[in-house]
């Protein structure tokens, strides 16, 4: 799960990691009075959105009178903004944070991230602050250090102020940088962090360490026991077909194609989707129903599925292990007859009690196409398809 | 021979009286797996489909002589589970369970490095499907009747794809050693390399079969262990292609962050590693097939 930046910073905040004095307003008139209460004579207004590259996207504004900040707040509430990371259609602004201008000394960037390789929290760091890792990566790689947490025993003072040294600052602001990062450590540790970045982490002119930016993400199997981080979900920056199957225990990620997918299980949902796109088609999602999919669980699917405008077939690929297939065929003729499909259906069962599952889709009188492996199921999908676009 | 498991393992249920439990515990006894017991904490003392029940892993492994279990612990309680099996001499510990947190995980993969290599349980999963010899040990959820008993090892991420691959294979009249599920996690007990090394050993596989998936670094890892160490063929399919970047498909795991994590990627570092990689999901079995008939 992500947060937002304001959340994000307020975190930060409880663990005695500086940022620039803000609010987060909702209206210009709003952002205008908290510019007035913060004071000075220079504010940045940032657009709230689950994203990075909101700069790129015009979502960061610097003002430098009260008028410019409520014209600012203007703009940017109701805009979609589009960036690398929100896909094509953008995401919404429903809020924005006005912050007091801070006068930059240097940029770092300081992330924390879960290390597959090493199965280690591994704390990124680099003297180019204010890029993107992967373009720091890619362009200034020597100026990455790093460091591996170890989970019994937490970051040591001695790896902050390595990491502190390394990025070449003077004695005065180690100590306050190296607090700065092994505060971020304890975030990422206490409450189940998959992901802390500030970007960029700055000396200010008065040699003070801020974090200018922070974005958090959060282990969706860990929410049951951080209920300060689950309260924080922003469902306005999900993907509402997403958040409907997400709340129906539904595995829903939704795609560019017109074939939709009502499959048992990750693996064998991306199997198909790979099937769908080798037969010449396109998946308009991914979607696994889990191992022990009711029927109730399927007619859910459908609803999900069907009302997906973009959707122009279906395809079920059922293989039932703790499963039956009989049930499956159950869910499906339940679906059909409650809920309003429109989109012709291609099926394919396997697994245990095919032979009954067929039986009763058969004598069911519902319309679909029998399909009788993965292959024929995703050939005769795309056949129907290209026969019902001509 | 089999890795793993055979038809003297003798098996502990963990969350052997709930619901789950109790129906794979069932499925497993019919398969003719020799299930000695289980454990529930508070129901010690008790009898459960004709076993008894222990309060602790411990008291299981003394009273029974288990070696192996299987964990239907609900998530939060999971990973403390997996860390019991391990301290009471555990050798061989599937987690069923899916949801676990990684920082969970993290503790458990530290954990188990106090135990000297000898004494180490082996963990396999979470998230995933057990592990199969057919026809000797079930040690997990899978239906037993698609796993023909043959010269095959199997590993993969997926439950229902290593179905789907059983049963393409089966009609194909080839059989299975061992299949090992190893589960869709971010941080996993053990690797795609873990069970290769196992495979190698195992005289009664001749080809191993690698269905992995996006998102880690595990098919790259267990691509250069192949390069170096493997002298049984691996056959491969990598699910996902069509999978657009940073996105989560279904398997926490199952997520593109970095070069050499999208399925295209994969697979063309497993066919440098000389690895054969099926065309798609429909041919493993045809490509295991192949493959089989040209070292015979």
């Amino acid at each position: 799960m992500d947060i937002h930046e304001y959340q994000a910073k307020r975190l930060l905040r409880g663990f005695n990691i500086s940022i620039p004095k803000g609010r987060v307003a909702y209206g210009p008139e709003h952002a205008e009075y908290i510019a007035r209460d913060i004071g000075g004579n220079k504010w940045v207004v940032k657009a709230q959105i689950h994203s990075g590259a909101r700069g790129k996207a015009g979502g960061i504004i610097v003002c430098n009178s009260f008028e410019e900040v409520s014209e600012a707040t203007n703009k940017l509430l109701g805009k979609s903004l589009v960036t690398h990371q929100t896909g094509p259609k953008g995401k919404v602004v429903q809020r924005v944070y006005v912050e007091e201008a801070t006068d930059i000394k240097e940029e770092f960037y300081l992330g924390l991230v879960f290390d597959r390789s090493s199965e280690c929290i591994m704390v990124v760091v680099s003297s180019e602050g204010g890029m993107s890792v992967e373009e720091i990566s890619k362009n200034k790689p020597e100026s990455i250090i790093r460091a591996k947490i170890e989970a019994s025993v937490g970051m040591q003072a001695f790896q902050a102020r390595e990491i502190a040294f390394g990025l070449g600052l003077d004695s005065k602001s180690i100590n306050r940088c190296a607090e700065a990062i092994m505060a971020c450590s304890k975030v990422f540790s206490q409450y189940d962090a998959t992901m802390v970045e500030i970007n960029p982490l700055v000396l200010t002119a008065d040699d003070h360490i801020v974090a200018l930016d922070c974005k958090m993400s959060f282990d969706d199997n860990a929410l049951f026991r951080i209920p300060e981080i689950s309260e924080l979900r922003d469902k306005s920056q999900e993907d509402p077909q997403e958040t409907y199957a997400a709340d129906r225990d539904l595995n829903y990620v939704g795609l560019d194609g017109n074939i939709g997918n009502i499959i048992n299980g990750a693996g064998l949902a991306m199997a198909s989707m790979d099937m769908i796109k080798l037969a010449g088609g396109e998946p308009a999602n991914f979607l696994d129903v889990g191992g022990g999919a009711t029927p109730e669980k399927i007619v859910k699917a459908f609803k999900l599925v069907s009302n997906d405008p973009n959707v122009k077939v279906i395809l079920v690929n059922i293989f039932a292990g703790i499963n039956r297939c009989d049930w499956i065929a159950e869910g499906i003729i339940k679906a059909i007859n409650e809920v309003n499909v429109k989109q012709p259906l291609v099926v394919r069962l396997a697994g245990t009690n095919v032979e009954k599952g067929q039986e009763l889709l058969r004598s069911s009188g519902i319309k679909y196409e029998e399909a009788t492996s993965l292959q024929d199921a995703a050939t005769k999908a795309v056949k129907i398809l290209n026969k019902g676009l001509n | 021979m089999t890795v793993l498991i055979d038809e003297n393992s003798k098996i502990i249920i963990q969350g052997f009286t709930g619901k789950i439990g109790s129906f794979h515990a069932q499925e497993m006894i019919d398969y003719g797996t020799n299930v000695v017991g289980g454990v529930t904490p508070g129901k010690g003392g008790s009898t459960h489909l004709d076993r008894p029940v222990f309060n602790t892993v411990k008291e299981a492994v003394e009273k029974t002589g288990a070696d192996s279990s299987i964990l239907f612990v609900p998530p939060q309680f999971a990973a403390d589970s997996a860390m019991e099996a391990a301290d009471a001499g555990i050798k061989v510990c599937v987690a069923i369970t899916d949801g676990i947190p990684s920082h969970d995980m993290i503790k458990v993969k530290r954990y188990m490095k106090r135990y000297p290599k000898s004494e180490k349980m082996t963990l396999v999963g979470p998230n995933c499907s057990g592990i199969i010899s057919p026809g000797k040990c079930l040690l997990g959820i899978m239906p037993g009747h698609i796993y023909k008993e043959g010269e095959v090892g199997v590993i993969g991420r997926s439950g229902t794809l290593g179905y789907e691959s059983a049963q393409q294979m089966k009609d194909l009249g080839i059989g299975i050693s061992t299949s090992v599920g190893i589960g869709g996690d971010p941080i996993n007990g053990s690797s795609f390399k873990d069970v290769l090394e196992l495979f190698e050993q195992d005289s009664q596989t001749k080809v191993v079969l690698m269905i992995g998936e996006i998102g880690g670094p595990q098919e790259a890892e267990a691509a250069q262990f192949a390069k170096e160490n493997m002298s049984k063929p691996i056959v491969s399919y990598i699910a996902g292609l069509t999978a657009p970047k940073g996105r989560k498909m279904g398997h926490a795991g199952a997520i593109v962050t970095a070069y050499g994590e999208a399925a295209s990627e994969k697979v063309e570092i497993l066919q440098e590693a000389g690895v054969i990689v099926a065309k798609n999901p429909s041919v493993i079995g045809d490509t295991v097939k192949e493959v089989l008939t040209k070292i015979s």
